[in-house]
């Protein structure tokens, strides 16, 4: 079973600071890390193989230096990475994106299974995956929280709903899109730190994959970002110290009065 | 090229103000041996640069030159009328933020002189849709069939694609649900148009027509505009709770619009096999008016108990905040931010959270914050409505005493 992973290099957002001056974010020494729900498409991907057998492909678009979340990936488990990366790349929104990365799953071809992460926590769109999933012409299933089972023909899986979860088979070839909720992913083991060392990283360009760069990057997007604007901070309302008991009758006080209580 | 954008190597001072303002990071300065007085360069990196023009702004020198052409996409939007809101149900119940995106729809409809129709998808449906009338739709469109019992992406968005290329709607609105956002974008894809997810705030532009579509961007600390200039229709998902919901009209005026389903155009690829009622998802964070939700201040997991006390009291829903959830202390259907879910509640109850971005971004928009902390300087005590200053365990059992006494006398 060959199963290919969509990941993306994100900015560590997690140890981000906040300019109290400017109100946006330091960019300092900002690590770039794997999108961490990809991390869980890492996973689930790997154990699918370690279950059934096949190989796994990781895959990323992005500037050169995404390289580093490849080797990552294969640390993790993942057999072989492709780097998708060309100017013409530049500037994608959600449907050039899922055009480039489709056009590069086409170009590798002979795939079972496409993962991908529910989201990426920079863009937190959620678009990419299912638009994969349309322009290779092969179903998804968002929100995938668990593999109930799979074989070389097709796959049931359980997937997350507000309310509960639905059980849900699919033919093979299928993309699924998953959770946080489907597994622990591994540490890279030292074996894994050595393979993802010597890995050759495949690149592919626009003109490799034959992409028609009228429909990628800032060619290709419909969305165009108007403006960017800080938003107006919440000002601080009244503050309550004191008494632990005084305080919590001040606060009731307050709750009865708008109704609350 | 549509866009481009350089830096003008004359002009430039060197002065970092534009590597600090641009959101994406695309902007880093080099040194400049050559220049007479060392200046450093500011330098774009086109794979990063979204050309949203902050750092045009910014510069005081004009040394940034951004040149934005419309792109040609073929399209004629004058084919295109009328705002649609996806009425999303899940066996028959109408969701809830339907009835909010056909308030915001109306007014935007309103704006742009046009009507607003409500798309219903379902099997046994038909009846929901004067519930979409009495809530402001001019036109239901009806597309009942017994394939759409259970929500499945393939049909939903075959008859979905269907509707908007026969009928070509300018605006189409839909749920950040889990079913809106797992079929919006294949919709998106298929008509080749633009979608935006999340949005927080929608506005038209009545001479353009274009919808001006607000998100969080990277994170939510800034917000970015989007158009969707040279497409049609312009496509968002918005979450449940940003607007508020449309009033009900009883017995008002509409017209209900049967679409006949031709069952052998849809795809219908997957099978739904069964569903499961998760009972520890009764945390419908989504629908609560009060969440009280605890973050790594709490200290340890049996804090939740005192945490669940005061919710049983309220009526309140529990969240956490990351720290939480990655403790173990809770389950992750509790989490609320950027990785979690994003709640606007009447009242939100921050017990020992300080309030990162990633965490505020999933409940800043809540009417009152209540902060509970040690730490008064935190971000989520000075942002609160009201920021109790204190321990979290001599604090809220005075609160369930004061509430307790409140009630029973």
């Amino acid at each position: 079973m060959n199963i290919i992973v969509c990941i993306k290099q994100v900015p560590n957002t997690m140890n981000v600071q906040i300019d109290p001056e400017t109100g946006r974010l330091k960019r300092d020494g900002v690590e770039s890390i794997i999108n961490p729900f990809d991390e869980y498409a890492i996973e689930a991907a790997v154990r699918v193989k370690e279950k059934i057998g096949g190989k796994v492909i990781a895959i990323t678009m992005g500037p050169p230096q995404a390289e580093s979340a490849l080797r990552e990936a294969i640390s993790k488990g993942a057999d072989e990475a492709v780097l998708v990366s060309d100017r013409a790349f530049g500037g994608a929104d959600t449907l050039a994106t899922s055009y480039a990365l489709s056009s590069a799953i086409k170009f590798i071809g002979n795939y079972d299974i496409v993962i991908c992460g529910r989201q990426a926590s920079d863009g937190d769109t959620g678009q990419v995956g299912p638009g994969i999933a349309e322009m290779l012409d092969i179903p998804h299933i968002a929100y995938v929280k668990k593999i109930e089972s799979i074989d070389d023909k097709s796959i049931k899986v359980e997937r997350m709903m507000e309310d509960g979860y639905d059980l849900i088979e699919s033919p093979i070839p299928v993309l699924l899109t998953v959770v946080k909720e489907i597994n622990t992913p591994r540490v890279a083991s030292l074996k894994g730190k050595m393979a993802a060392k010597k890995a050759v990283v495949k690149t592919l360009t626009a003109a490799d994959i034959e992409a028609d760069t009228k429909r990628t990057g800032l060619n290709g997007s419909p969305t165009q970002v108007m403006k960017i604007f800080v938003p107006t901070q919440r000002t601080g309302g009244e503050k309550f110290s004191g008494e632990a008991k005084e305080i919590a009758a001040a606060l009731v006080k307050k709750l009865s009065g708008v109704g609350v209580i | 090229m549509a866009n481009s954008i350089k830096v003008l190597t004359d002009k430039c001072m060197g002065c970092k103000v534009c590597e600090d303002v641009c959101p994406f990071g695309a902007i880093s300065m080099v040194e400049r041996q050559e220049h007479p007085k060392k200046l450093k360069l500011a330098v774009i990196d086109l794979n990063k640069c979204a050309y949203c023009g902050s750092c045009v702004q910014s510069c005081k020198f004009n040394a940034i030159e951004l040149k934005k052409e419309s792109l040609q996409s073929g399209v004629d939007k004058s084919l295109y009328k009328g705002v649609w809101v996806y009425a999303e149900q899940r066996r028959c119940e109408i969701s809830g933020v339907v009835y909010e995106l056909l308030n915001e729809g109306k007014r935007l409809a309103e704006k742009l002189g046009t009507a607003l129709s409500a798309v219903l998808v379902g099997s046994n449906i038909k009846s929901k849709a004067q519930e979409l009338i009495d809530r402001g739709a001019d036109k239901v469109y009806v597309c009942d069939d017994s394939i759409f019992a259970e929500f499945q992406d393939d049909p939903y968005t075959s008859v979905l694609t269907q509707l908007i290329e026969k009928e070509k709607p300018e605006i189409v609105l839909m749920g950040a649900t889990n079913m809106g956002c797992s079929f919006a974008s294949r919709v998106a894809t298929r008509i080749r148009t633009g979608l935006t997810a999340d949005c927080v705030s929608l506005e038209v532009d009545p001479k353009t027509r274009n919808l001006q579509q607000t998100r969080p961007a990277f994170g939510g600390n800034i917000m970015a505009t989007i158009l969707t200039p040279e497409h049609r229709p312009q496509m968002a998902t918005v979450r449940h709770k940003v607007f508020k919901e449309a009033k009900i009209e009883q017995g008002r005026k509409g017209e209900i619009i049967e679409y006949k389903v031709n069952v052998q155009t849809l795809l219908n690829r997957t099978k739904f096999l069964s569903s499961i009622k998760d009972t520890s998802a009764v945390v419908n964070l989504d629908a609560a008016n009060i969440i009280i939700a605890a973050g790594r201040g709490l200290g340890k997991r049996e804090g939740f108990k005192l945490i669940e006390e005061l919710a049983d009291l309220l009526g309140a829903a529990i969240g956490a905040s990351r720290a939480a959830v990655d403790s173990e202390w809770i389950p992750y259907s509790h989490q609320i931010g950027q990785t979690g879910k994003t709640v606007a509640p009447k009242v939100y109850i921050a017990c020992g959270i300080s309030g990162q971005i990633q965490h505020m971004i999933g409940m800043s928009s809540s009417d009152i914050i209540i902060a509970i902390n040690k730490d008064a300087s935190c971000p989520m005590m000075q942002s609160a409505t009201y920021a109790l200053e204190g321990d979290i365990y001599e604090i809220i059992p005075c609160i369930i005493r004061e509430i307790k006494s409140l009630k029973g006398g």
